[in-house]
């Protein structure tokens, strides 16, 4: 018999499953998740996927997931879905979905644009204009971002 | 199709909007020339926003405001306003807002002018914002290339000098794309060639360009040739700025082998870029071009305020 890697299901919590391959680290870090908090968390990477060829799943246990971590979730990981879990079982099921506009979420790195003066009453707006390799304009200056400068911006880390 | 409209970038308007301003500005120029008192704009204001320095834009877009009829409020230098006091430029603008019909504003800032119209309620025009859009600049060069050459389509058009950094430049190139221009050759130093954004655009339109180093190797296939100068203002780097000054010069030298009927244009100041001795020959439009800012812009006030 084949051996498989079994992950035991959660009662409570968020599995984020269909992560890209290699980004479910970078998922907990927008979760702001580190593992000292003591929730129980599986990480699970690399692993199969028909859809992506390979992708990482993420569980954790306990956590509900806030509106902006699920913005910020669908920027680096198009693809994911949140299932939310009652007593084992999924009662929710929801595809992230990468808005045609980002407000307020990302930051312009053109430190001559309106949007980075610190005294201005503006939201930073971002344009997608592609989903996969991530590439955003900014609408105020047209600098562009790319995946690589979102994944550094909303996890603090090098892609 | 221009009442209230905000004018950001040339980019959001159309061929058949920018010839509908074309043939207004005709009349605006025919007008002047028969020395008519025009009272299109009686009544209305329009606030000037300049936080950088401007000759022909600012002066040009003041002279348009009295030849219609209208007037103008200024506002003051930094260091005479309440900017000095700190004041952000939401604040300017809403207060600005309250007082005129329609507000142009030039800032050092990419993006001042498109966050100015979300914040304002009456009509935005840009006079140019940090390396990114000019878009009437953009107007009166397409302008002064229709009445010199009876047409835009099918020329061929050399954009020679600062295509990175300067706004002027980027903004006819951009403005040239949305006609059907036959070639434009893209002429600077590697250091000052557009940027992707641009060549990006290009290539959405569908329009022939080529980018090259030197102005001899095209010069004889040229209808147009736009000139502008090195941007030293917005360079993130003196010493690149070192590097690239004086790297090219158009003089009459440089056009012995042009055709007969090309026109030389140039958004003004100049520096060094364009010689002195190409003022008196009949290539030279630039002033001209200079002088269509009037009707141009008196075009597109009496359109954006009453249509």
């Amino acid at each position: 018999m084949e051996k498989e890697l079994r992950v035991s299901k959660i009662a409570e919590g968020t599995v984020i499953d269909h992560i890209d391959a290699g980004r479910a680290l970078n998922v907990l870090k927008i979760l702001g998740l580190s593992g000292s908090e003591g929730l129980t968390i599986a990480v699970v990477m690399n692993v199969p996927s028909k859809k992506l060829g390979k992708k990482d799943i993420v569980k954790v246990e306990g956590v509900e997931l806030r509106e902006d971590q699920v913005s910020k979730i669908a920027l680096i990981a198009p693809s994911a879905t949140i299932n939310i879990v009652k007593n084992y079982e999924v009662v929710e099921k929801v595809k992230v979905n990468v808005p045609h506009v980002i407000e307020g979420l990302l930051k312009c790195v053109n430190p001559n644009c309106i949007t980075s003066l610190p005294r201005e009453p503006v939201k930073t707006k971002f344009k997608v204009l592609r989903v996969r390799p991530l590439n955003l304009i900014c609408e105020y200056c047209g600098v562009e971002l790319n995946q690589e400068d979102v994944i550094t911006q909303l996890t603090g880390a090098k892609a | 199709m221009f009442l209230n409209r905000d004018v950001i970038s040339i980019i959001d308007f159309n061929p058949q909007e920018l010839e509908r301003l074309f043939d207004e500005a005709d009349l605006m120029l025919r007008a002047l020339e028969e020395g008519k008192h025009l009272k299109a704009l009686e009544g209305y204001v329009m606030a000037t926003a300049f936080f950088e320095p401007s000759t022909r834009t600012k002066m040009s877009f003041q002279t348009a405001m009295i030849r219609l009829g209208g007037s103008y409020i200024d506002l003051p230098p930094e260091e005479a306003s309440s900017r000095a006091k700190g004041e952000n430029l939401a604040d300017t603008v809403r207060m600005l807002d309250s007082y005129a019909d329609v507000i142009v504003i030039r800032h050092r800032v990419e993006g001042a002018a498109r966050f100015a119209a979300e914040v304002a309620t009456h009509p935005v025009i840009n006079g140019g914002d940090g390396t990114r859009d000019h878009p009437t600049q953009a107007m009166i060069d397409l302008y002064t290339v229709r009445r010199l050459h009876g047409m835009i389509n099918g020329l061929v058009y050399g954009v020679i000098g600062d295509l990175r950094y300067g706004r002027a430049a980027r903004s006819f190139i951009l403005g040239l794309s949305l006609f059907k221009p036959k070639k434009i050759y893209l002429i600077s130093p590697p250091q000052l060639s557009c940027k992707r954004e641009v060549i990006d655009f290009l290539n959405a339109k569908g329009v022939k360009y080529e980018e090259v180093y030197s102005l001899s190797e095209v010069v004889s296939e040229l209808d147009v040739l736009y000139v502008t100068r090195i941007q030293r203002e917005r360079f993130p780097d003196p010493l690149e700025f070192e590097k690239v000054k004086g790297s090219y010069k158009v003089s009459f030298d440089s056009l012995k082998n042009s055709k007969e009927k090309l026109s030389v244009l140039h958004p003004l100041p100049r520096v060094d870029e364009l010689a002195y001795d190409l003022d008196n020959t009949a290539h030279a439009r630039y002033f001209e071009q200079a002088k269509l800012g009037v009707p141009v812009r008196m075009a597109l006030l009496k359109l954006v305020l009453k249509g």
